[in-house]
Formats: structure tokens, C-alpha cells, sequence
């Protein structure tokens, strides 16, 4: 059964007050993780905007503890911690690990892909804001095509975003679950769940960044909707080989009312440089992968 | 347990056995690969409770050994040259984490071009990450510097290496004594960490600091970035009194003191003294068996600490000496062995009381060092008449083409 609302627990675990940008989707998405995965979880996290978003020293608005770690490192420091833990007899903790898309897609590969082989029993979110972020956005393997960045300002990355979900997903890990920031539901009920499985959980969390990405920062939530209304990010599930779409999606696929990519790309200034026809091909592109999900999930 | 017949792996991994290491991570390289393959018997033998994590890469060996260790877990990895090398960004972080860790470094030429045979240039170039370097004369230096090592890292809370020298010492067979399991126990007892985590106190380990000090909730200014870096070198200037102290109750208790930095070797009347570090220090006595035969009086000087370094030891072992040659297995290309400028800046305040110092290169990529090669380093020592006619650049002592 879906959460509602009024279910949500009251206990917060971000005091107010974080250092984030205004508008930021991260702190939504991090602040109902945290109610799904309650106070004996442990996060390690590496250089990125979660890092900033826990604050400096001496003082963190977090209140879960947390180990910062070397950038490419977030995969291995949660396996020290998982084996640490096990290795003292505390068993109840939920060990956390959580990178942006640089720290994931790129240099965290390596000892995510070792980790998720070794069916280490930890939840591996990675928080996708498209870019490096935390260094002034530049290009990274999860930055869309036609995307401007500041190591592609003039000529936009032309190199369409890394599939990384499937690369995940050929590890076999004990939960897959893809979510946005924008659905707080939909995030908090598959944290619920992956809190409850052991082994290898793979989370990705799509994060719309008004900094990085180019609009008004009251307009996040309904960025992260026009990304999944128009089939950009795909909510979905995957367990026990089970493929399950969710919530909103779900019902797109159900109302077959799945948007345009246009409206969700002229809101951002960051596709500003996009020509029609670099337009249709993400269309087409976005097209071919729904059909795929539709597929998969019998509909 | 007596004495046992052992490899210098087998003996790091029995260390490690003895120590009761309750986190093992590990990427084999070679010549290291055989302390977690031994490790690995322990454990599924159920020898050793301890959990065993299978790497993909050294990064994560010691990424793994951090946070293990942050969680109040004993920690232990092991591994050499391009993979130390490969950990560089993890060490540095291990000892800002102030994590007790323990790594035997079985010393390993670097590439390119490849070699899998011994130098030392591997741990050397690591001497800057803030962690404890010990070096190995033998194998049952190995054994008691892993459980020394467990015993003063976890007191400073600074990481240890326990250098050794790869084939030389890794997979050379020699006597060790081994103390009974209940001895160690009773000198290392189980790692207790500085707090524990507790959900109801949460708290936010190695985060993004300031340059400057920044009150707390509490109204109490809190360390910038030096403050904190400042206490790291703090405790490992205080280190050298702490290992003196361990070292010595480790002999009371074992019959083997390490109080001493220094291995010495008839340096009472030496008119000429070889410096230099780890299993070196084994043919430098032979060669200067062979020198006194022949009426010069050669001693050695061998090195068992690094980091820190010890600096009035080797002052007071030199000052009255008046030639070394110090003999190296790693260089700082474009000057000379580490351990040459070291020991000259040690003897700096000593007012003008100095020894003509020769450095010479040696052993580099496995290269043999016969004591007769010392011989002869001696020899070129002993001719240099005066300061000014000392070699300008360290010698390199190799029939090389
Ligand atoms: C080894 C290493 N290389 C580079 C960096 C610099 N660095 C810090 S944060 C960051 C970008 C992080 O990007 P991402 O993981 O996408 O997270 P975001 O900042 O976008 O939230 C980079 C490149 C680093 N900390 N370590
Ligand atoms: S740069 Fe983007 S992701 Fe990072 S804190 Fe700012 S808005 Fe959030
Ligand atoms: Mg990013």
C-alpha cells in the first residue's frame, strides 16, 4: 500500500537550515529518505552537495551520523562499515551510501560495481543532478545530450547521459528502484521497502538543481514532474526480477498521456542551445525506452 | 608457541591472526599476495573470526579499513608498490581519520618499467600521508612490529606500516618466535575507539572544515583545518616516547625490546658507520665483518622507524663518527635517498660535528647487495678526504650498463 501524507512520520532528521542552494531538490529527497530509514542508519557519503548539505565542522544539521569519504571511495567506506558493524555484533544499523552522478556514473564505478558483486548488504543511492555540481557544474557521463555545462559552454555535450540504471541492474542487486525528489511518496515508500531487504540496493534519485540546470528555484518540484511526465526519468522498480513501474508512472503508462520532452526541456536554460533536431532525437529516444518500460511491465 | 620455521608473509599473517584483526581487506600484488591468501585460510578455517573483504582495488582496501575502523572495528590490510601507490589519496585520509590501522608493505619497485622485485621506493614515497612507517630486519621484526604496531597505533589513533622487504624478507624462511596467543592478548587487548556511535548523539566524521576556528552549538571555538593537522604531527612528535615505552614493556614481555629506534651494530669504536634500513641492515653486518678483518672499523646503523623519525637517536648515534655511507634502496629523483637528507637534517644542530656522508643507491628493481658491494661503498667512503670531496650526487652502486 502506498504511503499517504498524513502517514509520514513526524521525527525529522534535517534540522532547518541546511547549506544547500534555495530551491535545492536534495534536502526534499534526503529529508524523506531519512523518515524511511530512521536513526540507526549510517551514511558515508563523498565530496559532493550532500556533503554541504551536512554542514562544517563543528556543526551538522543531520541527524543520522555520517562518514565522509574519499570521492571515488563511497561503495567501499559502506562495505568497511558494513563489515565493521558485523564484526562488532551491531546488526540493526541501515548502512547508507549516498554520491552524486559524478561520485556514482564516473569515478565511484569501480568500487560500486565491487561492492554490488560482492552483494554487500547496504542501500547505494546515487542522487543524480546531471553534473558536477559540488565544482561549478561541469559535464559528467550522467549530463544529458545538447545540455550546456561549464566544459561545454559553447558547443552542449553531445554524448546523450550513460545508462547507468543498466549497468546496475546487470550486477543483480537484491532491490533496483529509480524515484525523483518530486515524488516524496513514491521515495519514501521505496526506501520503506529497501530498509526492509538485505543485500545489494541500488536507489537512483533524480535531483533537479536550479543552480546547475537554469530556472526559477520555486519551480523544482514541478521541474522533477515535467521529468517524469515526459518520460525523461522512468519511477520503477525492480525486485525479485520483477519489473514494476510506479506511481506517476504507472499511471502514464496507464493514460498513455506521456508528454513531450519540449515542455520539460524549454524550462531550463541549460538546453537553451538545442536545435529542433537534436530535439526529435531525444524524443525519439526517450520514445524507445518507454515503449521498452511498457514492455517490460506488460502494459 | 615457540619457535616456527616461517615466510616473512607467513609471518605478517600470523601476526595479524595473533592480533586478532576483526576486519580483513585485501587486493593481491605480488610479492604480497600470500598474507591474505594465509589470511584467508584462517578465516574460513574459522582459525580467525574476522570479516574478510574481497577488494576489487587497493583504494578500497583502505577505504575499507577506514570505515571499518571508524566503527570500532581492528582493521588490517597488506600490499606493495603500484598498489600502495594506488591507496596514495586513502592514506592520507586514513591518518586525518586518525585510524589505527595496521599494513605490512612488502617493499616493491615501482614502474614503468615494470618490476615485481625489491626497493623501497614505494613506502618512501608515502612518508608525507601522516602515517607511522617501521622497517624490518628480519621476519621476527614482522611479527613483533604488527603487534607493536596494533599497540601504538591504537594509543597515538595513527596508522602504522610494517615495511618489509619484498622476496628478501616476504618469501625468505626463517626462525621466528612466536609468543602464545594468551601473551598477546594480555599486551594488545581488544581495540577499544575513542567513542562509539550512538544514534541518540549523532555525529558528522572527517566533514568540510574551515581555515579558521568556528564555535560550536556549545558557544566553544573548534579546530580549523591546522588545528586539526597541527595535532596530527603533535602526536607523532610525541610517538617516538610512546613506541620507547611499548617497545620496552613488548621486550619485558617478550624478550625482544624495541626500545631502541636503532639497530646498531659494533658501532662503539666504528671509524665508519653504514646507515641504512630494513633487511640491509643484515649484509651492512656482514660487510662490516669482512672490513674489520681487514682492519677497518665499519658498524651499521639500521633504521626500524621512518615516521617518525628519530631524529636525536640518529643524531647521537652519528655525532662522534667520522665517516657513513648511507645506503638506500629509494631515491627523490633530482636529489638523493630520502633517508641521506634525513639523517644530515638530523645531524644539522650538532655544531659542525659532522660525518663525511656518502649516499649510495642500491638494490633498486631486486638488484642484488652482496656485503663485498658494501666492501667496496665503505672503501669509496673512507677515500673522501673532506666535506668538500664528498660526492656531489648519491652513487649509484650497480655493475649496470
Ligand atoms: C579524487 C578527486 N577528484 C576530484 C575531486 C573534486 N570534486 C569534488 S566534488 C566533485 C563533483 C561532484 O559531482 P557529483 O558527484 O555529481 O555531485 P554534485 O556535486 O553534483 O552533487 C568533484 C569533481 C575530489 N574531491 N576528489
Ligand atoms: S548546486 Fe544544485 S544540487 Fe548542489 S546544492 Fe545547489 S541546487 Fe542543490
Ligand atoms: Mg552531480
Amino acid at each position: 500500500m502506498a504511503t499517504a501524507l498524513l502517514d509520514l512520520p513526524e521525527k525529522e532528521y534535517i534540522l532547518p537550515g541546511t547549506r544547500t542552494c534555495a530551491g535545492c531538490g536534495l534536502p526534499i529527497a534526503y529529508r524523506h529518505m531519512l523518515k524511511a530509514l530512521g536513526p540507526k542508519t549510517i551514511v558515508t557519503l563523498p565530496a559532493c552537495c550532500l556533503t554541504i548539505l551536512h554542514g562544517m565542522y563543528p556543526k551538522t544539521p543531520v541527524l543520522v551520523n555520517a562518514v565522509n569519504n574519499v570521492f571515488g571511495g563511497t561503495a567501499a567506506s559502506a562495505s568497511g562499515l558494513v563489515a565493521g558493524l558485523k564484526a562488532l555484533g551491531k546488526d540493526d544499523y541501515t548502512v547508507l551510501a549516498m554520491a552524486g552522478d559524478g561520485g556514482t556514473f564516473d569515478m565511484g564505478i569501480q568500487a560500486l560495481s565491487g561492492a554490488a558483486e560482492r552483494q554487500t548488504n547496504f542501500i547505494y543511492v546515487c542522487y543524480d543532478n546531471e553534473a558536477y555540481m559540488n565544482t561549478g557544474v561541469q559535464r559528467s557521463s550522467a549530463t544529458p545530450a545538447g545540455a550546456i555545462t561549464t566544459t561545454t559552454p559553447v558547443h552542449p555535450k553531445e554524448q546523450p547521459k550513460k545508462d547507468f540504471i543498466q549497468i546496475m541492474e546487470a550486477h543483480h542487486p537484491a532491490y533496483l528502484a529509480t524515484t525523483c525528489s518530486s515524488y516524496p511518496l513514491d521515495l519514501y515508500d521505496k526506501f520503506s521497502k529497501a530498509r526492509g531487504i538485505s543485500g545489494t540496493r541500488f536507489i537512483h534519485l533524480a535531483i533537479p538543481c536550479p543552480a546547475g540546470w537554469g530556472y526559477p528555484t520555486k519551480d523544482t518540484v514541478k521541474i522533477g514532474r515535467l521529468a517524469v511526465e515526459t518520460g525523461v526519468v522512468v519511477l520503477y522498480e525492480l525486485e525479485n526480477g520483477v519489473f514494476r513501474l510506479t506511481g506517476k508512472s504507472l499511471n502514464l503508462a496507464k493514460t498513455r498521456r506521456k508528454r513531450p520532452v519540449e515542455d520539460y526541456l524549454k524550462t531550463q536554460a541549460r538546453f537553451r542551445k538545442m536545435t529542433p533536431e537534436q530535439i526529435e532525437a531525444y524524443q525519439k529516444a526517450i520514445d524507445e525506452r518507454w515503449e521498452g518500460f511498457l514492455n517490460r511491465a506488460g502494459l | 608457541m615457540g619457535a616456527k620455521i616461517l615466510t616473512g608473509n607467513q609471518t605478517a599473517a600470523l601476526a595479524a591472526k595473533l592480533c586478532r584483526v576483526q576486519v580483513i581487506a585485501a587486493y593481491p600484488i605480488t610479492p604480497q599476495s600470500k598474507i591474505p591468501e594465509v589470511l584467508s585460510e584462517y578465516v574460513e578455517s574459522g582459525e580467525l573470526h574476522a570479516e574478510f573483504v574481497r577488494v576489487e582495488s587497493e583504494h578500497s582496501a583502505m577505504g575499507v579499513c577506514i570505515s571499518a575502523s571508524l566503527v570500532g572495528a581492528r582493521a588490517f590490510t597488506a600490499t606493495a608498490a603500484n598498489g600502495l601507490a594506488y591507496m596514495h589519496e586513502q592514506l592520507h585520509w586514513a591518518a586525518g581519520a586518525r585510524v589505527p590501522i595496521v599494513m605490512p608493505v612488502t617493499n616493491r619497485g615501482l614502474g614503468a618499467p615494470w618490476t615485481i622485485l625489491n626497493d623501497m621506493q614505494d613506502s618512501i614515497a608515502q612518508r608525507d600521508t601522516g602515517w607511522m612507517q617501521f622497517y624490518c630486519l628480519n621476519n621476527q621484526e614482522i611479527l613483533d612490529q604488527v603487534i607493536l604496531g596494533y599497540k601504538v597505533a591504537e594509543r597515538l589513533l595513527v596508522p602504522v606500516m610494517v615495511c618489509f622487504d619484498g622476496f628478501r624478507l616476504s618469501h625468505t624462511m626463517m626462525p621466528v618466535d612466536v609468543p602464545d596467543q594468551e601473551a598477546v592478548d594480555e599486551y594488545l587487548p581488544p581495540f577499544r575507539p575513542a567513542y562509539e556511535l550512538d544514534p541518540e548523539r549523532p555525529v558528522n566524521i572527517n566533514p568540510v572544515v574551515m581555515t579558521d576556528p568556528i564555535p560550536g552549538v556549545d558557544g566553544r571555538l573548534w579546530p580549523g583545518y591546522m588545528g586539526i593537522r597541527r595535532r596530527l604531527q603533535e602526536t607523532l612528535e610525541s610517538a617516538l616516547d610512546v613506541i620507547a615505552e611499548e617497545g620496552r614493556t613488548f621486550g619485558a614481555r617478550f624478550g625482544r625490546s624495541y626500545e631502541d629506534p636503532l639497530y646498531r651494530y659494533r658501532t662503539e669504536d666504528a671509524e665508519i658507520l653504514f646507515v641504512t634500513m630494513g633487511s640491509l641492515g643484515s649484509e651492512a653486518s656482514e660487510a662490516c665483518d669482512l672490513l674489520r678483518e681487514q682492519g677497518v672499523r665499519a658498524g651499521v646503523v639500521g633504521l626500524r622507524l621512518f615516521r617518525p623519525f628519530p631524529v636525536k637517536a640518529v643524531a647521537e648515534a652519528l655525532s662522534r663518527v667520522p665517516r657513513m655511507a648511507v645506503v638506500e634502496k629509494a631515491i627523490s629523483y633530482g636529489l638523493e635517498g630520502a633517508l641521506a637528507t634525513e639523517v644530515k637534517a638530523a645531524l644539522y644542530g650538532l655544531n659542525g660535528a659532522r660525518p663525511i656522508a656518502v649516499n649510495f643507491i642500491v638494490g633498486l628493481g631486486g638488484k642484488d647487495v652482496k656485503p663485498v658491494d658494501l666492501c667496496e661503498a665503505a672503501r669509496r667512503t673512507l677515500s673522501v678526504e673532506s666535506h668538500g670531496n664528498a660526492p656531489l650526487h648519491p652513487v649509484w652502486l650497480s655493475n649496470e650498463i
